[in-house]
């Protein structure tokens, strides 16, 4: 309780978060010349980045030297709905290619081209083949190059350790407070500048590819300190996880799989997708099976397959043929490459698929076909950067990777995650170092307000009214995802709302079993403070925008409107009350806009 | 799906799950409703929820990708994802004990530093030049066997097995374990690198230690070929080096790498 013993540590820069972005961020500070740390709650190497599958999306071009970054500009512009940041997906689509090449003098191994050059798989809304991949498990050849180099420059990295709150001083942040998930014991650090790189906050909802960590720590803790969320109503529910059996809901199919050759069915044996093509997509997407099928190998001459549409518009019309009763045994579609490529190819392309559907599934992707559904997958909302320096309004704080919003405007495209990642983690890293090596030296934090912090870190050990942690994150998730899930409306958001309320009251009874040691139940009750602080961020937002567009689908509101066209749509807290607002797009410049205007 | 029957069928999972740290524990019998495909991770969140909500466990991904949620069931080294109920008889009380050969640090979770601390020392990747117009060239068939080891997640099962560090906790100092002869061999076979680590292999890593029983081999989930891939490659290289008169001659006159 208040006046809790706690250890202390001084840096110039901490970052939050070991995932891509974390590393990232922690290898440039350092290589600014900072003083270090980079902290995480998994040990290292175990971040989402870990489990990314298909690729890393750069206009390396080559597979297809027509590739450069204006096209992939525009393909992220047009998949994102336009409401991207135009300078974030500018600079996004300019310096993803140097950073997956600099993944490879740290000795990373991507699969090769004929001509021994980095191969590039074709993914969902990406006009050429463009995702730097090895097999379907980039993000692990990812997470170990990034981890390994930082091991190797020696930068500190304190693992299993969360971060609970942001410390601040004179308006700027001074350092972070949180606690050892092995001891239970608390830990302070006092630094010039933080960056948060902890990821996304699927964990909010029932049906997810996302594990335990994604709680929304970052977005809670920015906004408790005074930064912007925007977006946060456009959740990505990826198109293809898996629906049986029960308990492995959830778990991500790669969009590799239609890359490779894959296609959806329905019950009927229907490659349905064709009948989905918006308007939108119209001119560049295969109105008939045989064209689609001959894109594969010929680009130039032939029209995507619809099954590559982004992820919105694929996971929406998963959703319409199961509701109008065109779905599978297990209420999903089935998605087939086992008739459409030799097993030989399949096994060398997508081990780690083969693998997940045989151990989990019993079904063999080379034989079968597999039972997917939409899966709640990433949020493209976040904390609020300035897109030349990742900077949030918070002075000293930064924000990278996919805790920060911006890049993807309404819609993600597959890939985009982890060149996000490197682009965006490297600026953080080096905002945050030249930030902090023209700052005053850190200050250590008042004592009241460690033990305030201290109280409410250890308040679940207290007899409180004796409310489960697990029963409520549970009754939460079904919320959110019956409630404010893949197509939502007015009425079942406001019931959200009053449930989310209740939650929020249950909360404050919580009382957890066992000591401060390795406390699972201890964790999940701090966890619940950001998981509902999204929760309800996501819910207002989602009220707030009365359209429909990308990640965010309304039955009341079906069609996109101008009004929302060019806002961000921004929650804030403000004296313990969370408000919501919009407020207009940067503007883009003329020369972009052609680009992105532009038919092909 | 014949197995649907099984499913809200009021099936049943006894489980017998260690619970304790340091200064002592026991197992502890629990028993939890069994839905149809679910793994041992399941039925571990489920005691979590429903008996002990402190009850200590990693995990991740629940996808046999991030090498987490190793364990020993029924005395087996496994991923608690990747192991599903129904390999087991039913009725059978199945046993979940902490992997045995890093220190306990409260129930499932166990204390694996070792590693990290094997991984610092381990001599880093040093490339070669870039080919005169800037690109690095590499061909599919010069990767493949490194793109192997970097298959691998550190579920540390392998360390787990291997009995010159499991038998014998006084080794550990002077052992990196299977898990970081496949590292080493990744670099020493990356086509781009320049680095020399037998030297490191043969005093630091304490390579001669390894007898080549095949146990890490046996239990690895990404059937990583620890041991005829990476361990015997290397300790062949060791052997021509230090021990094969002619190499150690070419080795002073400058040849470097095999
Ligand atoms: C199954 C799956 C497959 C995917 N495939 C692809 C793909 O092929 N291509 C692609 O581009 N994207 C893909 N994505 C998306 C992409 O992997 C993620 O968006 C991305 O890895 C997020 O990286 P990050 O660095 O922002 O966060 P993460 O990698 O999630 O790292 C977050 C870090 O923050 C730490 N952290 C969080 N909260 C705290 C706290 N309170 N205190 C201390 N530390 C904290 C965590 O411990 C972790 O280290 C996939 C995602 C999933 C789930
Ligand atoms: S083969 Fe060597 S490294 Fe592997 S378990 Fe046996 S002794 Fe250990
Ligand atoms: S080599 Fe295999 S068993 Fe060993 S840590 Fe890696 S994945 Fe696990
Ligand atoms: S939870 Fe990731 S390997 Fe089991």
């Amino acid at each position: 309780m208040a006046g809790d013993s706690y250890e202390t540590h001084e840096y110039d820069v901490v970052v939050v978060g070991a995932g891509g972005a974390g590393l990232r961020a922690g290898i440039e500070a350092h290589d600014k010349g900072c003083k270090t740390a980079i902290i995480c709650k998994s040990l290292l190497g175990k971040a989402h980045t870990v489990m990314a599958e298909g690729g890393i999306a750069a206009a390396m071009g080559n597979v297809w030297p027509e590739d450069n970054w204006k096209v992939h500009f525009r393909d992220t512009m047009r998949g994102g709905k336009l409401l991207n940041n135009w300078r974030m997906a500018q600079i996004h689509a300019q310096q993803a290619p140097d950073r997956v090449l600099e993944l490879e003098e740290w000795g990373a191994l991507f699969d090769r081209t004929d001509e021994g050059l980095i191969l590039q798989r074709d993914f969902g809304g990406h006009r050429y083949a463009r995702l730097a991949h090895v097999g379907d498990r980039t993000g692990l050849e990812m997470i170990r190059t990034l981890q390994q180099r930082a091991v190797s420059l020696g930068i500190d990295v304190f693992m299993e350790c969360n971060v609970q709150h942001l410390l601040m001083n004179d308006g700027r942040v001074s350092g972070a407070i949180g606690y050892w998930r092995e001891s239970g014991e608390l830990i302070v650090f006092n630094c010039k500048a933080v960056v948060l790189a902890t990821g996304g906050s699927g964990k909010c909802w029932q049906v997810t590819s996302n594990s335990w960590e994604y709680s929304g720590d970052g977005m809670g803790m920015a906004m408790e300190v005074g930064a912007d969320l925007i977006d946060m109503e456009k959740v990505q529910f990826h198109p293809t996880g898996m629906v049986w059996p029960p308990s492995v809901r959830g778990i991500l199919v790669t969009e590799g799989v239609r890359g490779d050759g894959g296609t959806l069915l329905n019950s009927e044996g229907e490659r349905f997708m064709f009948n989905y093509i918006p308007e939108f997509f119209k001119a560049e997407t295969a109105d008939n099976e045989t064209e689609a099928d001959a894109w594969y190998q010929d680009k130039k001459n032939n029209r995507r397959t619809p099954d590559l549409l982004p992820r919105d518009e694929v996971a929406r019309a998963i959703n319409s043929e199961v509701k109008a009763g065109r779905g599978t045994e297990h209420g999903g579609v089935y998605l087939d490459i086992a008739n459409r490529r030799d097993a030989d190819y399949i096994m060398r392309r997508l081990p780690s698929m083969y693998h997940q559907f045989k151990e989990l599934a019993d079904v063999d992707i080379t034989k079968e076909a597999m039972e997917v559904g939409p899966t709640c997958h990433y949020i493209m909302g976040g904390v609020r950067v300035d897109a030349d320096t990742s900077a949030t309004a918070v002075p000293g704080l930064y924000a990278a990777g996919e805790v920060a919003g911006g890049l993807h405007g309404a819609n993600r495209l597959g890939g985009n995650s982890l060149s996000d990642l490197l682009v965006f983690g490297r600026i953080a890293g080096e905002s945050a170092a030249d930030y902090a090596l023209g700052a005053a030296a850190a200050t250590a934090p008042a004592p009241a307000e460690v033990d305030r912090l201290t109280t409410l870190m250890l308040e679940p050990f207290t007899d409180r009214g004796g409310e489960n942690p697990y029963a409520i994150h549970g009754d939460l998730q079904r919320t959110m995802h019956n409630l404010v899930g893949i197509i939502r409306t007015e009425s079942e958001m406001l019931k959200a709302m009053e449930e989310i309320a209740v939650y929020k009251e249950r909360a404050a009874r919580v009382k957890v079993e066992g000591g401060r040691r390795f406390n699972p139940g201890w964790h999940l009750a701090l966890d619940l403070k950001n998981l509902l602080a999204v929760a309800e961020a996501a819910t207002l937002s989602a009220l707030e925008c009365k359209e429909s567009r990308g990640g965010h689908t309304r039955d009341d509101y079906p069609d996109p409107d101008p009004r929302f066209g060019s806002v961000n749509v921004v929650t804030r807290k403000h004296n313990g009350t969370v408000s919501v607002s919009l407020e207009p797009l940067p503007e883009m410049p003329e020369e972009l806009r052609k680009i992105v205007e532009e038919q092909v | 799906m014949a197995e649907a029957a099984v499913a809200g069928n009021g099936a049943e999972a006894k489980m017998r799950v260690w619970r304790g740290d340091a200064s002592g524990g026991e197992f502890r019998d629990y028993t939890v409703p069994l839905e149809e495909g679910m793994v041992v991770l399941d039925v571990i969140h489920s005691i979590q929820a429903m008996h002990a909500g402190d009850l200590a466990v990693r995990w991740n991904c629940k996808a046999g990708k991030c090498g987490s949620c190793s364990a020993e069931v029924n005395g087996k080294p496994r991923l608690m994802c990747m192991t599903r109920m129904n390999t087991f008889e039913p009725g059978e009380t199945i046993t979940v004990a902490p992997i045995q050969t890093f220190p306990l640090v409260r129930d499932l979770v166990t204390d694996v530093s070792y590693n990290y601390e094997k991984a610092k020392t381990i001599p880093p990747f040093k490339p070669k030049p870039k080919e005169a117009d800037g690109t690095r060239r590499m061909y599919q068939e010069d990767i493949d066997r490194v793109q192997e080891f970097h298959k691998c997640i550190e579920c540390y099962l392998c360390q787990d097995v291997c009995h010159v560090i499991r038998d014998h906790n006084e080794n550990k100092p002077s052992f990196a374990g299977p898990r970081f002869f496949v590292r080493v061999a990744s670099l020493e076979m990356h086509p781009l690198d320049t680095d020399d680590r037998l030297e490191f292999l043969r005093n630091e890593a304490g390579l001669g230690f390894c007898n080549i029983t095949k146990c890490c081999t046996e239990v690895c989930p990404e059937h990583i070929k620890i041991t005829d891939n990476s361990i015997i490659p290397m300790k062949e290289r060791v052997v021509t080096r230090f021990y094969d008169p002619i190499a150690r001659l070419l080795g002073a006159l400058g040849g470097k790498k095999s």
